[in-house]
C-alpha cells in the first residue's frame, strides 16, 4: 500500500519547520542566500534543500492573499523522472514498492549532465536538481529511512499545525475529501461569519491526487500559488506514462 | 496566561492583536487552528500582513500605537448596545464600586496630577467607604459615580469616527471586530486575547493590557474555558523569569523589591499586607508575611531568625521613586556612573533602543563579564563599528554558556506549567550551565571575602550558600521545606521535609520557599511533578482539555486561574458544555478551584477574584500608576499633532531620557514623516545571537529588510530588493527593500500616514547581515514598567546609493 503526504495549504503557518527539519534530518549543508525583497529563501529547490516554502502574495477586491506552498518531490505513481532516466542509466531512479516512495539512487552519477536537464524537464512539477559538484540527481525521498523504520517523514513530524499529514494513500485521499468537503460546506455559516469569513469554496481544490502520493488542498486557483503547483504539461495519465518511454529516442534521433 | 496554550481550542472567537503568534508562537497555531475548525472566528488586528494574518479569517490593520483607541471604541460599543454579560459584571468586577468625591477626569488627565514630577497621587481615586469601611457599592449599576457609569462616560468620547480616524482602521472594519468579538458576552461563548510585545512595548503599554483585560470582563471572559488575557511567553523562558523575579522591583514570588522607606521587616510587611474589612473577600495578600519570611529563610537558612528579622536588614534596598530597569541602567552607564557587571544570555548593544548610547555606555565599564552561548554584538562591543579597541578600556571576559540542551532544569511556558527539561547531551567544550557559574563565582567571592573581610562581609557570608549547583537541589528549595519539626492540622512534618503547599507555608520561621508560587512542585523527595507526563484527565476535564497530571502548573496546579469567576453565584458553570469548576454534592470538581471556599452566594462563599483586596475584577484600576482608565496617548514619536480625545499628546507620565545620545523627533516633524515599528520573526530569536549561528535559519532570514508599501516605495523611487538607508534622529540603518501588498498606507485624521516595519534581530558580528534596527529607536519608557517603545517611532527613508553594512 503506497504512502502518502497530504499537504494542507490552508493550516500552513509559512514557519519553515518543515524546511529546516528536512535538512537536519539529511545534514545538507546550508546554502548562502541573499534578502532579495521576499522571504522566500532560498530561492528555489537545490541539492541541499528537498523541501522549500513558497511565499506568493496578491491583493484582489482589496484583501490581501499570502499564498504558502511547501514545495517537494510529488512521489508521483507513474514517475516521469524514472521512466527517463531508466532509458540512461538503470537503478539510477527508483521506485519503492511497498510504499510507493520515488528515490534519487547514487546512481544518478552514472548520467550525463544533459541527461540530467532531460530528466529534470520531464518532471511536471520541475523538481529534481543536480549536484554539479558530485554529480547526482537529488530530490524529496519522503525520509524513506525514517518510513520504514515506521517513523514519519521529518517535514510531517515538524508540522504543529496539521498542514502535513502522513499515512496510508486510501486514508490520506479520504482526510482530503473531508477537508475539502467542509471548505466547500462551511460558508456561510452564520450571518456574523458571513461577515469575516471568505468564501473560497468556489476556488478549493486538490492537485492531481489521482496521480501523485504528495497530494496539495489549497484554498485559491493553483496558478496563483506557484508556477509549477500545476502540471506544466497535460495530466499524465496511463497513455501519456507510456509515451514518455519513446521520448528520449525521439530525442536522440533529434 | 490566565489560561492555557490548549484551552484556545475552546474559543468562540480569537482576538490576536498586539502578536503575531503563527511566527513568534507557532505551536500556539496548533490551538488557534483547532479553534478555527471548530468554527472560532479568527481575527488579527495589526498594523502589518503576516504569516498570522494569513490564516485568521479577517486581517485589520492599524495604525501602530492606537490599540486603546481601537479597545475603547469596542467598549464603547459593548456599553451602548448593552452586551456586557451582566451577572458577572455586577457580581465579580468592581463595576458596581462607587468613587470617591476625589476622582476626576477631565482634559485627558485624572485628578491628582503633578505636572512637575509628572506623577499622580494615586489616592485621588479611591472608592468610597461604608461606616465599616467596605468599598461602597450600587449593584443597580445606577449611581452616577459608580465605576460602571463612570466607564460609560470614560469611552462615551471614543465614537467610530473618532477612533477611524486616529487609528486608520475603516469603519466597516470596527464594526466587524466590534460585533464578531461582542458576541462572546454571552455566557456560553467564550472569547480569547491573545497578546505579546505589539501590546507591551508602547508608552501606553500597560494600559493596553489593562483595556483588553476589561473587554473580557465585560464580556464575562476571564476564567472560563476559552477565555482569558493571554500573555504569550516563547523561548527567553520570560514566564519563569518573571515568577522568579529576574527583575529589579520585585523579589521573587512577586513582591516588592524592599526600599530604604522599609527599614526593617515588620515595616516591610506592613507596607505590603494588604487589609480588608469585607469577610467575602480572601485578600489572598493577607499571606504575604509567610511566603517573604519564608523566602529569607530560604536565602539565609538557619542564619534567619525572628530575632535578626530573618535578615531582612542584609537585603539590598532601593531608593524609594529611583528607576534601576535596563534603560535607567544604562542611562547611568553612560554617565559613567557604573564600574562593571555581569551579564547572562543578554545582548543589549543589539536589543536595545539607542543602541548607539549602549554600545557607547558600555566603554565606560572597567570591566564587563559576559556569558553567552556565541559571541555576540554585547561581547564584542569593543571591537564593534566605528570602536578602536586600543582606545576601550573596559577588560571584558566572555564565560562560555552552554546551551539549553545541554543542561537539566525547568522552562515555565506561558500557560504557568512547570515543565523539566533533561540534559540531551554533555556541553560542548569548557561551557557549563549558568547556575554552574554564578553558584562557583560567588563561592571564590565568598572565599575571599572570608579571607579579607572587606566592606559589608555579612550581606555576602551570611547566605545559605550552595556548595555545588543542581538543578534538582534548586527546585526543591524553590518548593520549600520545614526547618523545623510542625504540625499542621494533625498532620506533623519533619524538620527537612518538603512544604507539600504554599497554604502550609509559615511566617514565623518554621517553613523555607525560595519562591511560595512554586511550593507544591516539589511536594517530597523524588516527587518532582515538573516532569510528569501522564495524559489522564476525568471526562469533565476532558472536555476542555485540562491535562491536569501533565507536569504542574503554578498555583496549586490550577490550569485556568479565576475559574470561580466561570461559575455563577450558586457554583454552577455558564458554560455547561465547557466547565472549568462546578459545585456538586458540595465540593468543586474539575480544576482546582481558587481556593476550597464556597459558591459566592453560600454562607462562607467568597469573591473569585481573590488576589484583589476587594475581591472584585478592577475595571476601575487605580494601582496602575498613570490611570484608572486607560486613554489614549499618542506615541512619543507620532506624524499625529493633535489627539482627537484630549489635549494631552502622549502618556503625561512617560519616562525620557536626557543624555546627549537622547535625541526625539517632535510630533509631525516632516523630516521624518513615516512611522517605523519593529519586530521578530519565526527564524530568528530576539538579538539574533543564537539562530544567526544556526546556519539553516540564516539561509532561511538572511539580511535585514524593511517591509513597505508599493505606494511608499512608488514615492520614494525605491524597487523590491533595493538597498536603503532608514533614518531616524538617532542615526542611519541599511536594509533591503522589500515591498509589499501585506502593508498599506492609512488614513489618519485625513492624511496619507505610511508605515514601514524591521526586523531587530541582524548585527554586524555576522558578516554582511546588516546591523541593530535598534539604533534608530528612542529611550522612551512606559512609566509603570519602563518597557521600552518599540514599535513607534519616526524615521525617513531613501534608496541608497552604496551600502557597507550589508553584502549585495
Amino acid at each position: 500500500m503506497p504512502k502518502t503526504i497530504l499537504i494542507d495549504t490552508t493550516r500552513c503557518t509559512a514557519c519553515r519547520g518543515c524546511q529546516v527539519a528536512c535538512k537536519q534530518w539529511h545534514g545538507h549543508e546550508a546554502v548562502p542566500t541573499k534578502q532579495t525583497g521576499t522571504h522566500q529563501n532560498p530561492p528555489d529547490l537545490t541539492p541541499n534543500n528537498f523541501k522549500l516554502v513558497r511565499f506568493s502574495e496578491q491583493k484582489i477586491d482589496g484583501r490581501v492573499w499570502w499564498l504558502f506552498f511547501p514545495e517537494q518531490c510529488r512521489h508521483c505513481l507513474q514517475p516521469a523522472c524514472k521512466a527517463t532516466s531508466d532509458n540512461y542509466v538503470d537503478g539510477a531512479i527508483v521506485q519503492d514498492e511497498a510504499t510507493g516512495i520515488v528515490v534519487c539512487t547514487e546512481k544518478t552519477k552514472e548520467l550525463t549532465a544533459e541527461q540530467c536537464t532531460e530528466i529534470i524537464d520531464a518532471c511536471p512539477y520541475n523538481i529534481p536538481r543536480r549536484n554539479d559538484k558530485t554529480g547526482e540527481l537529488t530530490k524529496c525521498d519522503m525520509c524513506i529511512d525514517r518510513v520504514k523504520a515506521g517513523l514519519v517523514p521529518m517535514c510531517v513530524k515538524s508540522c504543529c499545525t496539521g498542514a502535513m499529514n502522513f499515512g496510508e494513500r486510501e486514508d490520506m485521499l479520504k482526510l482530503a475529501e473531508q477537508r475539502l468537503a467542509k471548505i466547500k460546506g462551511e460558508f456561510p455559516k452564520s450571518d456574523f461569519e458571513a461577515m469575516v469569513w471568505c468564501d473560497v469554496s468556489q476556488t478549493c481544490s486538490m492537485l492531481d491526487q489521482d496521480d501523485l502520493n504528495v497530494i496539495y488542498l489549497l484554498a485559491l486557483p493553483r496558478e496563483m500559488y506557484h508556477k509549477f503547483a500545476r502540471k506544466e504539461s497535460k495530466p499524465l495519465n496511463r497513455a501519456d506514462f507510456l509515451a514518455t518511454l519513446t521520448q528520449p529516442l525521439r530525442s536522440i534521433m533529434g | 496566561m490566565t489560561q492555557h496554550w490548549i484551552d484556545i481550542k475552546n474559543a468562540n472567537a480569537v482576538l490576536i492583536m498586539g502578536s503575531n503568534a503563527a511566527e513568534h508562537h507557532p505551536i500556539s497555531f496548533k490551538w488557534v487552528m483547532k479553534a478555527k475548525e471548530a468554527g472560532a472566528a479568527v481575527i488579527h488586528v495589526d498594523p502589518k500582513f503576516s504569516r498570522t494574518s494569513a490564516r485568521s479569517d479577517l486581517h485589520v490593520p492599524l495604525r501602530s500605537g492606537t490599540d486603546i483607541a481601537f479597545l475603547g471604541g469596542m467598549v464603547k460599543y459593548i456599553l451602548e448596545k448593552d452586551l456586557i454579560q451582566k451577572e458577572y459584571v455586577t457580581e465579580y468586577t468592581n463595576a458596581s464600586f462607587i468613587l470617591g468625591d476625589d476622582y476626576k477626569f477631565e482634559d485627558g488627565l485624572f485628578s491628582g496630577f503633578d505636572p512637575e514630577k509628572k506623577k499622580y497621587d494615586q489616592k485621588k481615586w479611591a472608592f468610597a467607604k461604608d461606616e465599616n469601611g467596605v468599598s461602597k457599592r450600587d449593584k443597580t449599576l445606577q449611581d452616577p459615580r459608580c465605576v460602571y457609569q463612570l466607564l460609560k462616560k470614560h469611552y462615551e468620547r471614543y465614537d467610530l469616527d473618532t477612533v477611524s480616524s486616529i487609528t486608520g482602521v475603516s469603519k466597516e472594519n470596527l464594526l466587524k471586530v466590534y460585533e464578531v468579538y461582542s458576541a462572546t458576552g454571552k455566557p456560553d461563548k467564550a472569547g480569547t486575547i491573545m497578546y505579546a510585545l505589539g501590546w507591551t512595548q508602547h508608552s501606553v503599554g500597560v494600559q493596553n493590557i489593562r483595556l483588553g483585560a476589561m473587554v473580557q470582563l465585560l464580556l464575562g471572559n476571564i476564567g472560563i474555558a476559552g477565555g482569558g488575557v493571554n500573555a504569550l511567553r516563547g523561548e527567553p523562558n520570560v514566564q519563569g523569569s518573571t515568577d522568579h523575579a529576574l527583575l529589579w522591583h520585585i523579589i521573587p514570588g512577586y513582591n516588592n523589591t524592599p526600599t530604604t522607606a522599609w527599614p526593617t521587616l515588620d515595616d516591610y510587611l506592613k507596607a505590603n499586607t494588604p487589609v480588608t474589612k469585607d469577610p467575602k473577600s480572601v485578600n489572598w495578600w493577607q499571606n504575604r508575611p509567610k511566603y517573604v519570611v519564608s523566602l529569607l529563610k530560604g536565602w539565609f537558612g538557619d542564619n534567619a531568625t525572628p530575632e535578626n528579622g530573618f535578615c531582612y536588614d542584609l537585603l539590598p534596598k532601593l531608593e524609594p521613586g529611583v528607576k534601576y530597569s535596563s534603560m535607567f541602567m544604562f542611562d547611568r552607564m553612560y554617565a559613567g556612573k557604573m564600574k562593571g557587571g555581569i551579564m547572562f544570555g543578554h545582548n543589549p548593544a543589539m536589543s536595545f533602543p539607542n543602541t548607539h548610547k549602549v554600545r557607547a555606555a558600555l566603554q565606560k565599564l572597567d570591566w564587563l563579564v559576559m556569558g553567552e552561548v556565541h559571541d555576540t554584538e554585547t561581547c564584542s562591543f569593543w571591537r564593534g563599528p566605528g570602536v578602536d579597541p586600543k582606545k576601550v578600556q573596559t577588560e571584558v571576559f566572555l564565560l562560555p554558556s552552554c546551551q539549553r540542551g545541554e543542561k537539566d532544569g525547568t522552562t515555565s511556558n506561558s500557560g504557568r506549567w512547570h515543565q523539566w527539561h533533561h540534559k540531551g547531551y554533555e556541553p560542548l567544550g569548557q561551557s557549563k550551565s549558568m547556575g554552574w557559574i554564578v553558584v562557583e563565582i560567588m563561592k571564590k567571592v565568598r572565599a575571599l571575602y572570608e579571607k579579607e573581610k572587606g566592606t559589608f562581609p555579612e550581606g555576602i557570608l551570611t547566605h545559605d550558600w550552595i556548595k555545588e549547583y543542581d538543578a534538582e537541589e534548586m527546585a526543591m528549595r524553590i518548593n520549600g521545606r520545614f526547618t523545623k519539626d510542625v504540625t499542621i492540622k494533625d498532620k506533623t512534618y519533619k524538620k527537612g521535609d518538603h512544604v507539600p503547599s504554599f497554604p502550609s507555608l509559615q511566617a514565623d520561621g518554621s517553613t523555607s520557599s525560595l519562591n511560595w508560587l512554586y511550593c507544591g512542585c516539589y511536594p517530597e523527595p523524588g516527587k518532582n511533578l515538573a516532569k510528569r507526563r501522564d495524559h489522564t484527565q476525568t471526562p469533565m476535564q476532558a472536555k476542555i482539555g485540562l491535562f491536569p497530571n501533565y507536569t504542574w502548573a503554578w498555583p496549586v496546579n490550577r490550569r485556568i486561574i479565576y475559574n470561580r469567576a466561570s461559575v455563577d453565584v450558586n457554583g454552577k458553570p455558564f458554560n455547561p458544555a465547557l466547565p472549568v469548576i462546578a459545585w456538586e454534592d458540595g465540593k468543586w470538581i474539575g480544576d482546582i478551584p481558587d481556593g476550597p471556599a464556597p459558591p459566592m452566594a453560600m454562607e462562607k462563599g467568597v469573591y473569585p477574584f481573590i488576589m484583589h483586596t476587594e475581591g472584585h475584577a478592577q475595571l476601575f484600576g487605580p494601582g496602575r500608576v498613570d490611570g484608572p482608565f486607560p486613554e489614549h496617548y499618542e506615541p512619543v514619536e507620532t506624524p499625529v499633532t493633535k489627539n482627537p480625545f484630549s489635549s494631552q499628546l502622549s502618556n503625561p507620565c512617560v519616562d525620557l531620557f536626557s543624555s546627549d545620545k537622547d535625541v526625539y523627533t517632535k510630533p509631525g516633524d516632516p523630516n521624518f514623516p513615516i512611522v517605523l515599528t519593529t519586530y521578530s520573526m519565526t527564524e530568528h530569536w530576539c538579538g539574533g545571537g543564537d539562530t544567526r549561528n544556526t546556519p539553516y535559519l540564516l539561509e532561511a532570514e538572511p539580511q535585514l529588510y524593511v517591509e513597505m508599501s508599493h505606494e511608499l516605495a512608488g514615492e520614494k523611487g525605491i524597487k523590491n530588493g533595493d538597498p536603503v538607508i532608514v533614518e531616524s534622529a538617532r542615526g542611519k540603518v541599511e536594509a533591503i527593500a522589500m515591498v509589499t501588498v501585506r502593508i498599506t498606507p492609512f488614513t489618519v485624521q485625513g492624511k496619507t500616514v505610511h508605515l514601514i516595519g524591521m526586523p531587530f534581530c541582524f548585527g554586524w558580528t555576522t558578516p554582511g547581515v546588516g546591523d541593530a534596527t535598534n539604533r534608530l529607536l528612542p529611550s522612551v519608557g512606559e512609566p509603570n514598567v519602563t518597557i521600552p517603545e518599540y514599535k513607534a517611532c519616526l524615521v525617513n527613508i531613501r534608496k541608497a546609493d552604496k551600502v557597507k553594512e550589508l553584502a549585495i
